[in-house]
């Protein structure tokens, strides 16, 4: 029998792992909200902001790097979006989707490239890996900040989505694009700041991720971006609580699951399992819209 | 005055509109009647600038609109309240109101004519906090001619705004449209019910397979033997 301050952890690292997923679920989850888009590309997005951070790192100080690694990030989100999602806005959607894992794909092989599919190791920001004392439980501080931060930045976005100019046109675009455009909306406008957000929220999360983690690769990206999709799906894709949620049941179970010594190697295949169960009785996720399909 | 010009629109291969010529007088109510598949949503859809069209012009004031962007043709004040309502359902009253003042700054101008619309529609706002799509249908209706007006339109195209409602909402409806253009807006209706939308009309166009084969006043249609065989014999809803 373990300690309850061995729980206590676990619970804490399920709810750290939860914030990150929730960051990257709330690009994959706004942007089908309103471009019904699967942005396969995300968790790549992600990587490239982990690259950025090592690459701006050899010539300055991380505290200096850091708000650059968030525009870069951002710069990059948007423009993938204008590269290879606007051209084809009138396309079918089987297209995009393909258009987004040519992007991914394109993403991986750049880094491949660059980095001669080497990890590198991240540079440490200081002072966030220092450990400090909580009764019997020891965290360091990515811990604490992580889902402080996660959860003050969820807030904002909502009150940005529920009481602003921008976010009543986002609701309005979700909803109908057409009509949307009636209304004077400039709908590729609000499709970029879509992009802002989730490409901004996914370098935040690849700060606190990658210095956890130590290292960054090509490939890394693409399983947190599969949990966080899952995250996503789970919560009810379209729905930023929805994805919040369901990405904090994802963390929170698996950190359990890992602590299993029998079931710890299942911990990938327990999360798709989950999400089958949920979509067996939900088909539309927790907290999912009806599928309307978009006029 | 919105004046159109030889017209050609078509989606693919299927030629929608051909060589259509209209004008829409200044302080008027002009409709455009025509049986499904005439091809009048395409025509304010074209107007709006939502479909591309093949040929033709279509200015206001001498301004030419083909080929400006959808925000731009608002700006010079056309708005259109789509067919089928198409309100923003998990939006409130209120949003959707301000979602059609959504070029607009002017924010205490917003808020005098939030109130003009709910003048014009009390039922919107004992209903403002409620979410459009819980509305019933004649609600929705007046949101969507509400949301079109707080864009303070010089013309407002309306494409069926009756349909599918109890011919007393429809009454209302008609009743509005009459009151918006005593205000000065102009309007161009587009209605299967033509015998209400022609009693209304100032200036009347009928639309086949996309060409106008009649127009006249709103008096002379009604007398006209053809159209009252074709749109006005069969009540047809
Ligand atoms: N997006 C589209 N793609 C292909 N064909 C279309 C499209 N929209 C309309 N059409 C065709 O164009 C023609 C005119 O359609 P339109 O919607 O303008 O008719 P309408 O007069 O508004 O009819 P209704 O009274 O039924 O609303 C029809 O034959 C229709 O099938
Ligand atoms: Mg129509």
């Amino acid at each position: 029998m373990h300690e309850a301050s061995y729980y206590i952890q676990l619970l804490l690292s399920g709810i750290t792992v939860g914030s990150l997923y929730a960051l990257i679920a709330i690009g994959y989850t706004m942007v089908y909200g309103i471009l019904r888009l699967i942005n396969f590309a995300h968790g790549d997005i992600f990587m490239m902001a982990g690259f950025f951070m090592v690459y701006l790192c050899t010539g300055m100080s991380p505290l200096v790097a850091l708000p650059l690694v968030l525009i870069m990030t951002v710069i990059l989100g948007v423009l993938i979006e204008r590269a290879a999602y606007k051209p084809l806005r009138t396309a079918p959607r089987m297209s995009v989707m393909i258009s987004a894992i040519g992007v991914s794909y394109l993403l991986q092989n750049l880094a491949t490239y660059v980095t001669g599919g080497l990890a590198r190791a991240y540079p440490e920001i200081p002072g966030l890996k220092n450990t400090i004392q909580l009764g019997s439980v020891s965290v360091n501080w990515i811990t604490i900040i992580t889902p402080v931060l996660t959860i003050l930045l969820v807030v904002v976005l909502v009150l940005l989505i529920n009481h602003t100019k921008i976010g009543m046109a986002m609701r309005a675009v979700s909803r109908d694009f057409e009509t949307a455009q009636l209304m004077g909306i400039k709908i590729n406008n609000v499709i970029s700041v879509t992009f802002i957000i989730g490409s901004f929220l996914a370098a935040v999360a690849s700060v606190l991720y990658f210095t956890n983690y130590g290292q960054v690769s090509p490939m890394i990206g693409a399983m947190p971006g599969l949990k966080a999709f899952v995250a996503a799906v789970f919560g009810g894709i379209g729905s930023i609580p929805g994805a919040v949620i369901g990405a904090y049941i994802i963390g929170v179970c698996e950190s359990f699951i890992k602590a299993n010594e029998t079931f710890s190697v299942f911990s990938n295949a327990f999360t798709f399992a989950l999400l089958i169960c949920v979509l067996l009785f939900r088909p539309n996720g927790l907290f999912g819209e009806k599928m309307t399909e978009k006029v | 005055m919105l004046k159109i010009k030889d017209l050609h629109v078509s989606y693919g291969g299927i030629r929608a509109l051909r060589g259509v010529d209209l004008e829409v007088p200044d302080g008027k109510i002009v409709t455009l009647i025509g049986a499904n598949g005439a091809g009048k949503s395409t025509l304010l859809r074209t107007i709006s600038g939502l479909v591309k069209a093949d040929s033709g012009s279509i200015t206001y004031n001498d301004n030419e609109l083909l080929g400006k962007p959808i925000n731009k043709v608002l700006e010079e004040g056309i708005a259109q309240v789509p067919e089928g309502r198409r309100v923003f359902a998990d939006l409130t009253v209120l949003e959707n109101l301000k979602v059609g003042a959504y070029l607009r700054k002017d924010k205490a101008e917003i808020e005098k004519d939030i109130q003009w619309v709910y003048s014009l529609f009390p039922r919107l706002e004992e209903r403002h906090w409620q979410l459009a799509g819980t509305l019933s249908g004649g609600e929705q209706q007046m949101l969507a001619v509400g949301r079109a007006l707080m864009s303070r339109p010089k013309v407002l195209m309306m494409d069926e705004p009756s349909l599918g409602l109890a011919p007393l909402v429809v009454q209302g409806i008609f009743d509005i449209i009459r009151t918006i253009n005593q205000q000065g807006v102009t309007v161009l209706l587009i209605e299967q019910n033509a015998n209400m939308a022609l009693k209304i009309a100032d200036l009347a166009y009928v639309l086949e397979t996309g060409v106008i084969t009649k127009t006249g006043t709103g008096a002379e249609l009604l007398a006209d033997e053809s159209i009252k065989e074709a749109y006005l014999g069969k009540k047809k809803k």
